[in-house]
């Protein structure tokens, strides 16, 4: 219980009562008051406030920057969904016993090493110029549709040894006990052995996800105008890098949500099961 | 009829010989309970007649049909099988009754209703009723080995296989499993059972076994096990529980 109620708290004051309440007030104050004596007293200061904080670049270029995050939003939403679907696959596959599979197993090693080899970017690069060039019929040639693509080849290598880390967490005996009452070993990976398996990787599963939001910038280097590209666009127009904070700020600001909703699956499920 | 046949049932890790030819039958009916000291190979044993661990040699047959011929489903075979184990291995992310309807579902394909009116009856029967909604990490020791039985119950076996069922539990917690275990032998039900309770044993068996260095070293009526050994190695294993002071 004790663990429950500790890990619900967003941030630990590392105390209780209104003494460390007070403490970590001040404290806080004190170091980032600080922090922001330093950067406001240095020598550059003022150029930089004006390239990078102004007020009025900021107003002008935000609704565009906002708008074009929309389109964040969907790569990394669409992204998501067929990686969880995708990496569980391959973490399954890797944990098929015998012989007989091993070509399968041997398979899924491949894809994670290659894809978690490769630096995003290239993926991004080769399949958003190479693959609509080929000229195919029936291949998709947006951009858009090879951006998401690569980063669910990417990302789902990464998420996939998430998954299995959680898989192998799962002690045998709760497999034993399934297959023991006359479940299949399908039956026993979906039921019993997943299920727990995936709500021990929440923490490290949500990181990754959080990694692919901010990667979905890269989609912007083979042509969709997403934040990061409008934000280009927004700096060229005014010399000022005011764009750029902006959208630091967006990307930050979908994060924090993520990161407590993380918190708060954990604590919900740790309660549940006390 | 004969329940259980094991023949000649070889089984090694590795090097290590674990099972070195057993023979042993159970008949209908009848509660037969393994003794021997850790590492004798009863845990072992049970697994096998469940293929959890495959034999490398031998026959195993329950009822009329034979787990170690080529082309057996094992899953079948397991849903008239039902095993009980020392750490109760529950489900951990599931409700109680999600816990033993599972497999009836899943396996037997019976409809959720059906299920749980078995479950609930069987959990009615022993004192578990109000436990099926809680998640198992909030039950006692005692509450979960019960739960666990009740989910093999479940699967209505014909046999049902109990690995030092008691051996994880706090003292005082024993009775309560042990009573669960000697309603189901005056029902009648078929049991191999492993254990270190000496006098439960010898109260509950029809026939005892006792097992050495991976052989049957001796078996006979828990009478003629406990008052009477004849085994050299018997009456050691026995002289040192005595010294114990657990018989």
């Amino acid at each position: 219980m004790q663990a429950g109620s500790r890990s619900s708290k967003i941030l630990d004051l590392g105390g209780e009562g209104s003494r460390s309440v007070a403490v970590a007030v001040a404290s806080t104050l004190v170091f980032f008051g600080l922090v922001v004596l330093l950067v406001v007293n240095s020598a550059g200061w003022p150029e930089v406030k004006q390239a990078f904080f102004d007020p009025d670049v900021f107003r002008a270029s935000f609704p565009d920057i906002a708008d074009a995050f929309l389109l964040n939003v969907r790569i990394f939403l669409i992204a998501e969904v067929f990686i969880l679907v995708a990496a569980l696959g391959i973490a399954v596959l890797r944990s098929v016993p015998g012989p007989v599979f091993f070509p399968v197993r041997a398979l899924a090693v491949a894809y994670t090493d290659l894809f978690r080899g490769i630096p995003t970017i290239l993926v991004v690069y080769i399949l958003g110029f190479g693959a609509p060039a080929l000229q195919i019929q029936g291949v998709p040639r947006d951009p858009l549709f090879w951006g998401i693509f690569s980063l669910v080849l990417v990302y789902s290598a990464y998420v996939a040894e998430v998954y299995r880390s959680g898989i192998e967490s799962v002690h045998p005996s709760q497999e034993a006990a399934a297959r023991s009452l006359g479940l299949t070993r399908p039956q026993s990976l979906r039921y019993v052995i997943v299920p727990q398996a995936v709500r021990r990787v929440v923490p490290p599963l949500l990181n990754d996800f959080i990694g692919l939001q901010k990667d979905s910038a890269l989609v912007a280097l083979i042509g969709p105008v997403e934040a990061f590209r409008q934000s280009q666009i927004e700096v060229a127009g005014s010399f000022n890098y005011t764009p750029y904070v902006a959208t630091a700020m967006l990307f930050v600001l979908l994060t924090i949500p993520l990161a407590r909703f993380t918190d708060w699956l954990i604590a919900r499920d740790r309660r549940r099961q006390r | 009829m004969s329940a259980l046949t094991l023949q000649d049932v070889h089984k090694s890790f590795g090097k290590v010989e674990v099972l070195k030819g057993i023979d042993l039958a159970v008949v209908e009916h009848e509660v037969v309970c393994m003794i021997g000291a850790s590492g004798s190979g009863k845990s072992t044993l049970l697994r096998c007649v469940n293929l959890l661990e495959p034999v490398d040699r031998g026959r195993i047959v329950v009822g009329d049909q034979e787990l170690t011929a080529r082309g057996v489903d094992v899953n079948v075979v397991r849903r008239r099988i039902g095993i009980v184990f020392q750490a109760y291995n529950l489900f951990p992310h599931m409700r109680v009754l999600d816990n033993i309807t599972l497999a009836p579902r899943k396996a037997l394909k019976l409809p959720r209703a059906e299920a749980e009116a078995r479950a609930l009856e069987l959990l009615e029967r022993f004192g578990l009723s109000d436990k099926r909604d809680d998640y198992p990490d909030r039950l006692s020791g005692g509450q979960q080995q019960r739960v666990a039985i009740v989910r093999a119950l479940a699967m209505r076996p014909d046999l049902m296989l109990l690995d030092e069922v008691t051996s994880a539990l706090d003292p005082e917690l024993v009775a309560e499993v042990l009573g669960v275990i000697r309603e189901l032998a005056s029902e009648g039900m078929t049991m191999l059972i492993a254990t270190h309770e000496m006098s439960f044993a010898r109260d509950i068996a029809d026939r005892v076994v006792f097992l050495d260095e991976g052989v049957i070293r001796e078996e006979g009526t828990p009478e003629e096990i406990f008052s009477a050994p004849k085994e050299p190695r018997t009456q050691q294993f026995l002289q040192r529980i005595i010294e114990a002071g657990r018989l």
